[in-house]
């Protein structure tokens, strides 16, 4: 996915599959030799964990289709099944439900270091964006997930959240009604839910493969934020980053395993343990953690269709942040204002999630509708107006400078390690 | 705080987004906690669990033998007489981590038991001893026989009555449960229940039928009546044969039965962790060594 | 890259050796339990054992019930059958081996070794024919045993294999006469 392939095979068997199809190209091209920003943190590594959390998550989701029965008399049970029966049942399950949270947790790094970096700015425009399909396939995926196992929350977080659909006017009622395949959630919604939950995850696999694509077509952005200028920039990807990625993703692996062993249901609600019954509602319903600022955004505003709409623009307006950015400087590094307005409002966007646990009453609601404002205003105000204001700190002339402090003359003694080296 | 649900915990983590809450507005709300009993409760449970000793807590815990034995002879001579545990099998008295049964005990616990199997050849229902396959025999034929025999409020199952209930942790128990792996909120709430009847305080009206109890999870009073009283199981073993003594070996009995793998998970977590400590500082040497050619 | 510049063994090689043969392990840890999940699950082997009342089956009768999801056949054998059965040489048969769970492995093929010890009449067979898993009909074919419709395999009166391309006699599953009328297979 980066141009030409240098890659030349020896093997004469090799030799006759290249010549056909260039895949050992493609992949010597993209992983082995391509060219990285010497420069990269371990903020870096998260792409790489969140391909291989897709990839945990499908294995997973997989073996445990193999048990699970997608009807509202077995679903629960069959869960059960899985969790008292089946060999091993109990850590796939485990690994599978807070895998989901892991993924989360993972993207959203991802995404506040994209934002923190000016990841999203030219040329990455098309790559931030399908990075957010990416992530709205993700939550679709996750909402119907939970669905599946047939609990309380599953009942009633879908009942809630396809009820969100109801807001649009003059056909809500139908589409509701098309959504559910009846007149409340039944049989039939969770029977598609079950099948977009396991086709959506090969859809995400696609997008992936258009995001990398989109990655290795400029390149990787970096702490500086100022553009590669010469090889002496980058390092090959193999080995330097895949040993730094194996790295980043074990000391991840680490902290999932112990949510998988030792807490696995903190991430999850009791009342899931409780089989659906769609005549009682639990005194307070919640969606999983990863969506709950945007619920919070969706309860602070007093009107059903507003809610919805603001709720919705609030992954939206991530969609179009290159064009409300107007600095021409890439990283908060170098953007002292910036870097604090990054910061006010990633603690808005976590107290947000924060408000979304509480009951939307008294202070609760007060606080919700305050950080509403402000997570919008940080895009459609703060962001257009910083890059006219804001003075940006002098940047380095290349990463290479910014990594040795001046000159590059030390530089050439990793030179030969870095086969692009001309 | 009635924060009311486990799932949202990671979104307050870090102090920082606490008082940031708290400065815009919501630190009324979160002051107004932990009222304790009064003629107009207003958040339930009134009162929170008591945190019990338990044997299946922490890194290395596992399920006590004699206590899940105990429990199960709690569970079976008081408990089942109203109470269902429709995901449980004979054959589960008898797997590793739990009572712990041999195959022969656990075969007469399930003989002991008339089972309806059938149709036979002539279509008719019939009786038979249980075999290790069946699962408990549920008390009522279906919830509404439950509910009707039971002043209209079926008792629940209890299958996974241990995880199935959490009373909220709140602000900063739910961050510190992270480090100290606290996931025995399920049975602290059942010890805390079954020991917490007592009479409700002066000027609050108890509706006819209800038990006052301040450890409920939804209100001030709960339908079941006071269950265990002292001296009502004969324990075998010379354990105390109190009240306090039977909630507690019934709540780790019904923890092992809603997680009855947790001494597998705690044992394969430790050699997984282990495993990846090891491959971590592994990894990082050989990314040191990679990196040590080159500046970055 | 950076292998290319070691010719000498050192440390360093140690070290990727050392790191990659622990990640290759973890891998193989990490299989196993996406394969063993395809194991028959413990609610599955627990429902090991069926129990059949014989006290209605009168002679030339059979009952066939569902045992692991198998169909078991129990039958009150004639004594034409038996006779038929006893009549058989060793050499005669395809496969020598009695394919009886109740007796050790090498145990040869005679009527005895089939049939419920100390009550020949008493025949019991998983009816699943050993070629490619059809259910062959009872009392049919040439030697009046069993003939399996779908690729045309006979067996005899003791469920033994004799003509077609079945490899072996039908299984005998593991069973015990609870009391005189009834068995428990399994």
């Amino acid at each position: 996915m980066s141009g030409p392939s240098t890659y030349q095979p020896q093997h004469p068997a090799l030799k006759w599959l290249e010549a056909r199809l260039p895949i050992l190209g493609l992949v010597h091209s993209s992983f082995i030799v391509f060219p990285n920003p010497r420069n990269l943190n371990y903020f870096w590594t998260f792409g790489g964990i969140l391909a291989f959390m897709l990839v945990a998550q499908i294995a997973t989701g997989v073996v445990l289709a193999m048990h699970y029965t997608a009807h509202v008399t077995l679903a629960f049970n069959s869960v059960e099944g899985i969790m008292r029966d089946v060999n091993g049942g109990w850590m796939l399950r485990y690994l599978h439900a807070n895998g989901a949270s892991m993924f989360f947790i993972a993207v959203y790094i991802h995404i506040f270091r994209g934002l923190y970096y000016g990841s999203y700015k030219s040329p990455r425009e098309v790559l931030w964006i399908l990075g957010m399909i990416i992530f709205l396939l993700m939550m679709a995926t996750g909402f119907m997930g939970y669905v599946l196992p047939w609990g309380q929350m599953s009942f009633w977080g879908a009942t809630v959240i396809t009820n969100l659909f109801g807001a649009i006017p003059l056909v809500g009622g139908s589409i509701v009604t098309w959504l559910w395949g009846g007149f409340s959630v039944d049989n039939p919604t969770l029977n598609r839910f079950f099948s977009l939950h396991y086709l959506l995850p090969f859809m995400i696999a696609g997008v992936v493969v258009l995001h990398i694509w989109a990655l290795h077509i400029p390149g990787s952005n970096n702490p500086t934020g100022v553009s590669v200028k010469d090889k002496q920039d980058t390092l090959p990807f193999h080995p330097y980053f895949t040993v730094k990625d194996a790295l980043g993703l074990v000391v991840f692996l680490i902290f999932y395993s112990y949510f998988v062993f030792y807490l696995p249901n903190y991430m999850g609600h009791a009342d899931n343990y409780i089989e659906a019954n769609p005549l009682v509602t639990p005194a307070h319903i919640v969606p999983e953690w990863y969506f709950l600022p945007f619920y919070a955004i969706l309860r602070s505003i007093p009107d059903k269709l507003a809610g919805v709409i603001a709720m919705f623009g609030a992954i939206a307006v991530l969609f179009v942040v290159p064009w409300l950015d107007t600095s021409k400087v890439r990283s908060a590094n170098f953007r002292p204002l910036y870097r604090q307005f990054f910061w006010i409002w990633a603690v808005a966007a976590v107290g947000l999630g924060y408000i979304g646990a509480m009951p939307p009453e008294g202070g609760y609601l007060i606080a919700g509708r305050i950080l509403t404002v402000y997570y919008f205003a940080h895009f459609l105000i703060i962001l257009p107006l910083l890059g006219l204001f804001e003075k940006p700190k002098p940047l380095p002339v290349s990463i290479t400078e910014s990594v040795l402090g001046h000159g590059g003359a030390a530089v050439t003694a990793g030179a030969p390690s870095a086969p692009q080296t001309k | 705080m009635t924060m009311k649900t486990l799932s949202t915990k990671l979104a307050g983590l870090g102090i920082s987004v606490m008082l940031a809450v708290s400065a815009l507005g919501a630190g009324a709300a979160i002051a107004a906690e932990e009222g304790g009993e009064s003629a107009q409760p207003t958040h339930f449970p009134i009162l929170k669990p008591t945190l019990e000793p338990w044997s299946f807590a922490g890194l290395f815990g596992s399920y006590d033998t004699a206590q899940v034995q105990r429990g199960y002879q709690v569970y079976k001579e008081v408990c089942s007489a109203c109470h269902s545990m429709h995901l449980l099998s004979f054959r589960n008295l008898a797997q590793p981590g739990g009572p712990s049964f041999t195959e022969a005990q656990a075969r007469t616990v399930a003989a002991s038991y008339q089972v309806q199997d059938g149709p036979n050849d002539a279509g008719d229902m019939f009786e038979r001893p249980g075999r290790l396959s069946d699962r408990f025999p549920s008390p009522f034929p279906n919830p509404q026989a439950a509910a009707a025999a039971n002043n209209g409020k079926a008792p629940p199952d209890l299958s996974l009555m241990a995880k199935a209930r959490a009373v909220e942790r709140g602000f900063p128990w739910f961050v510190l449960d992270l480090f100290t792996q606290y996931e025995e909120g399920g049975p602290d709430y059942i010890h805390s229940l079954l020991t917490g009847y007592k009479e409700p305080p002066a000027g609050l009206q108890i509706p006819p039928g209800l038990h006052y109890n301040p450890h409920f999870i939804s209100g001030p009073a709960i339908a079941m009546p006071p269950p265990l009283s002292d001296g009502q199981v004969t324990y075998s073993d010379g354990s105390p044969q109190t009240v306090d003594q039977y909630s507690r070996d019934v709540a780790a009995f019904l923890m092992w039965a809603a997680e009855p793998h947790l001494d597998a998970r705690k044992r394969a977590g430790f050699q997984v962790i282990i495993f990846l400590v090891v491959f971590a500082g592994l990894l990082y040497y050989t990314k040191k060594k990679i990196w040590s050619k080159v500046a970055h | 890259m950076a292998h290319s510049a070691a010719a000498e063994p050192t440390r360093r090689d140690f070290l990727y050796i050392a790191t990659g043969a622990v990640g290759a392990v973890g891998l193989a840890a990490t299989v196993w339990p996406f394969i063993n999940q395809m194991n028959p699950d413990a609610s599955a082997l627990a429902l090991a054992s069926s129990e059949v009342d014989i006290s209605s089956l009168k002679e030339g009768e059979s009952v066939t019930v569902k045992w692991r999801g198998k169909p078991v056949v129990v039958r009150n054998r004639t004594a034409k059958e038996i006779a038929d059965a006893k009549a058989a040489q060793l050499s005669d048969l395809k496969d020598p081996v009695a394919r009886n769970a109740n007796l050790p492995d090498d145990a040869p093929a005679t009527d005895a070794n089939r049939a419920a010890t100390g009550k020949e009449n008493w025949f019991v067979m998983v009816n699943v024919c050993t070629h490619l898993g059809c259910i062959p009909l009872g009392q049919e074919g040439e030697y009046n045993g069993w003939f399996c419709p779908c690729h045309g395999s006979v067996y005899d009166t003791a469920g033994r294999i004799r003509k077609g391309p079945a490899p072996e006699n039908m299984a005998i599953p593991v069973y015990s006469f609870m009391t005189d009328t009834k068995i428990k297979i399994g």
